[in-house]
């Protein structure tokens, strides 16, 4: 679970995020909505703990954000929050295998092929297990990329526009994924998106109507 | 996954830009670690060669031509000094121990000195085969001249005169190699060493000996004469006494070994400290060139290292994968390097064996070279000082925001 209270955020001096309370169950689906430059990716960022608000009250997982030291948010982070950024930044220097137990070392988690290898074969990626990301198909590199995020079976699982550039076929298996992944660790997911196409598959709607000037 | 492989993962993926910079630091670390075996094993040869000998008495010239020739064997002699005034000084109470060295003749360019049986003692000879000369003609022969000539036990052989290979052979009398020396490490291993009175018997007047093993009693004294005698004080005040005696009192001029060699390695000096420097350059040029690729790669990077953030890594994390490529750059040049200048000195030492000079080996540790590897190593920690620094300032979010 996750909530927001009084949340604000000011960069150089102007209001680019507010939001009063928003308020997640532990397992439950969301899609964040909003037109560009209404906020999504620095809400998303918040939520994610990557950035701190100029003002108001985040928890996620029972846990105040707001009162961990910085290096307490950063492992808090690596172990509870997953993220699927919009542009993927796999690790290209590192193959599939090594970008998912890098998740793990950062987090600060034990390194545990047995369960890389497990996330892999439930996204059907089993046999790239040694390919370097540049050698993935865009469809291989975004699994891969929401492997990275599962791997440490977060409470919370962020997506920042996973839909947007993919055809409707596409667009499906993707959504089909994230849920079925987050079900798979019983992680609230987060989908900041303003593709119309996925409202109805997923119940749970956040809009973000941006900050009236 | 650590550091360590991460950071390799990383020198992996730049594979030109990590291959020239290992390049450029193996280049320094191998001429730095060259001079220093070189310039070290040199200064003990001339040092265990110079052992115990605290003055040479030679024919008037150039001392350090004095101490080259009849030390080193490296140098041709000034001249010859006469027997009665050699013995005289032998006989001084300042000198503990007088050696005396007749040269002038060689074989296959390696020279043959005519001494006593203390020259051997005095280097601690051990013989592979054979025993010491006993009759005039009898020589033992160094470890290495064994080896390059293929001289066995009881072979006879000519010298030639002169101590190059060109000079006319004595036909008249052939030497017997009576004992072939293991090697020391010495100036020995590459003399013929015999009596003083075999090398006279070469150069005497043939028709007025008859008996050539009782030649020392047969010359006339004016015509017995010594190259050069090699002497061990009495007690340290035949330091400031002994030398000014003999250049005011003789014909003969007395040098320090330990003196002329401080100077030649003044001389040589200037031109170790030219390479070394030079080395300094090129590891300083290796620190800069890792120091614009660790800085350059960042760049590409920036991505990497904020996605890194989001999985969990604290910033110190992030400048120590920084600090760690550094240093994994600098340790496997600084390795490579030391291999590199090993190999290079054994080299080396080859050359200078088919020159018969001095030998120097490349299978040795000098002490000195954990300096150099650490230099190295420094090098790389600080090269990589500044990029770990804004690894460490990465801006998640901003980064993530603009991509």
């Amino acid at each position: 679970m996750f909530s927001v209270r009084q949340l604000a955020h000011a960069y150089d001096g102007k209001d680019v995020l507010r939001v009063d309370a928003w308020q997640a169950e532990q397992g439950a689906q969301w899609l964040m909505l909003g037109p560009s430059g209404s906020g999504k990716t620095t809400l998303l960022h918040v939520l994610a703990g990557i950035l701190r608000p100029s003002a108001g009250q985040v928890t996620v997982a029972d846990q105040d954000m707001m009162a961990l030291s910085p290096s307490a948010l950063d492992r808090f982070r690596g172990k509870h929050i997953g993220i699927v950024l919009q542009r993927l930044h796999l690790i290209d220097s590192l193959t599939v295998l090594n970008n998912l137990l890098l998740a793990q070392y950062l987090a600060g988690e034990a390194q545990d092929a047995a369960r890389v290898c497990e996330v892999l074969a439930s996204l059907d990626l089993d046999d790239k297990a040694h390919a370097h990301p540049h050698e993935l198909s865009h469809g291989q590199a975004q699994r891969v990329a929401v492997a990275r995020a599962v791997v440490n079976k977060p409470k919370l699982l962020l997506a920042d526009e996973p839909t947007s550039n993919l055809d409707d076929a596409r667009c499906v298996q993707v959504l089909d994924l994230l849920l079925a992944q987050a079900r798979a660790c019983g992680a609230t997911l987060v989908i900041a998106t303003h593709d119309q196409r996925i409202k109805s598959r997923v119940p749970n709607h956040y809009e973000l109507t941006g900050v009236a000037a | 996954m650590n550091l360590a492989t991460i950071s390799f993962a990383y020198l992996k993926a730049r594979r030109l830009s990590t291959l020239l910079n290992i390049l450029l630091l193996a280049l320094g670390v191998a001429t730095i670690v060259l001079l220093l075996l070189a310039t070290t094993q040199l200064d003990q040869r001339m040092r265990r060669d110079a052992q115990g000998i605290d003055l040479v008495i030679g024919a008037k010239g150039s001392p350090m031509q004095v101490i080259l020739s009849s030390i080193y064997h490296l140098d041709v002699p000034t001249g010859n000094i006469p027997y009665k005034q050699a013995l005289e000084i032998s006989k001084h109470r300042m000198v503990k121990k007088a050696m005396p060295l007749a040269l002038g003749d060689s074989y296959k360019g390696a020279r043959i000195v005519g001494t006593t049986h203390d020259y051997l003692t005095h280097y601690d000879a051990k013989f592979a085969s054979g025993k010491r000369w006993e009759k005039v003609l009898e020589v033992v022969i160094g470890a290495e001249v064994a080896a390059r000539t293929g001289l066995k036990l009881g072979d006879k052989f000519h010298g030639s005169h002169g101590l190059g290979d060109a000079g006319d052979a004595h036909e008249a009398h052939p030497y017997v190699v009576a004992g072939i020396l293991a090697r020391g490490g010495t100036v020995l291993d590459r003399l013929v060493i015999c009596s003083v009175e075999s090398v006279w018997a070469m150069h005497a007047d043939h028709h007025e000996i008859k008996d050539i093993n009782d030649i020392a009693n047969q010359m006339k004294e004016e015509e017995k004469e010594y190259t050069a005698l090699l002497i061990q004080y009495a007690s340290p005040i035949a330091a400031a006494m002994l030398p000014r005696y003999v250049n005011n009192n003789s014909a003969m001029q007395a040098a320090s070994p330990a003196y002329e060699t401080a100077r030649l390695f003044s001389i040589i000096g200037v031109g170790v400290d030219v390479l070394r420097g030079f080395a300094l350059v090129l590891v300083f040029s290796a620190g800069l060139s890792v120091f614009i690729a660790l800085y350059n790669a960042l760049n590409e990077r920036r991505y990497d290292l904020a996605v890194m953030r989001t999985l969990g890594a604290r910033p110190r994390t992030l400048m120590l994968l920084l600090l760690f490529e550094g240093l994994l750059l600098a340790l496997i040049g600084g390795v490579l390097g030391i291999a590199l200048g090993h190999g290079l000195a054994e080299l080396l030492g080859h050359a200078l064996k088919a020159a018969q000079q001095v030998s120097v080996t490349g299978w040795i540790w000098v002490q000195t070279e954990w300096w150099v590897l650490a230099l190295a190593a420094g090098v790389g920690v600080l090269a990589a000082l500044i990029p770990a620094w804004r690894a460490y300032r990465t801006d998640i979010a901003g980064t993530l925001a603009r991509g």
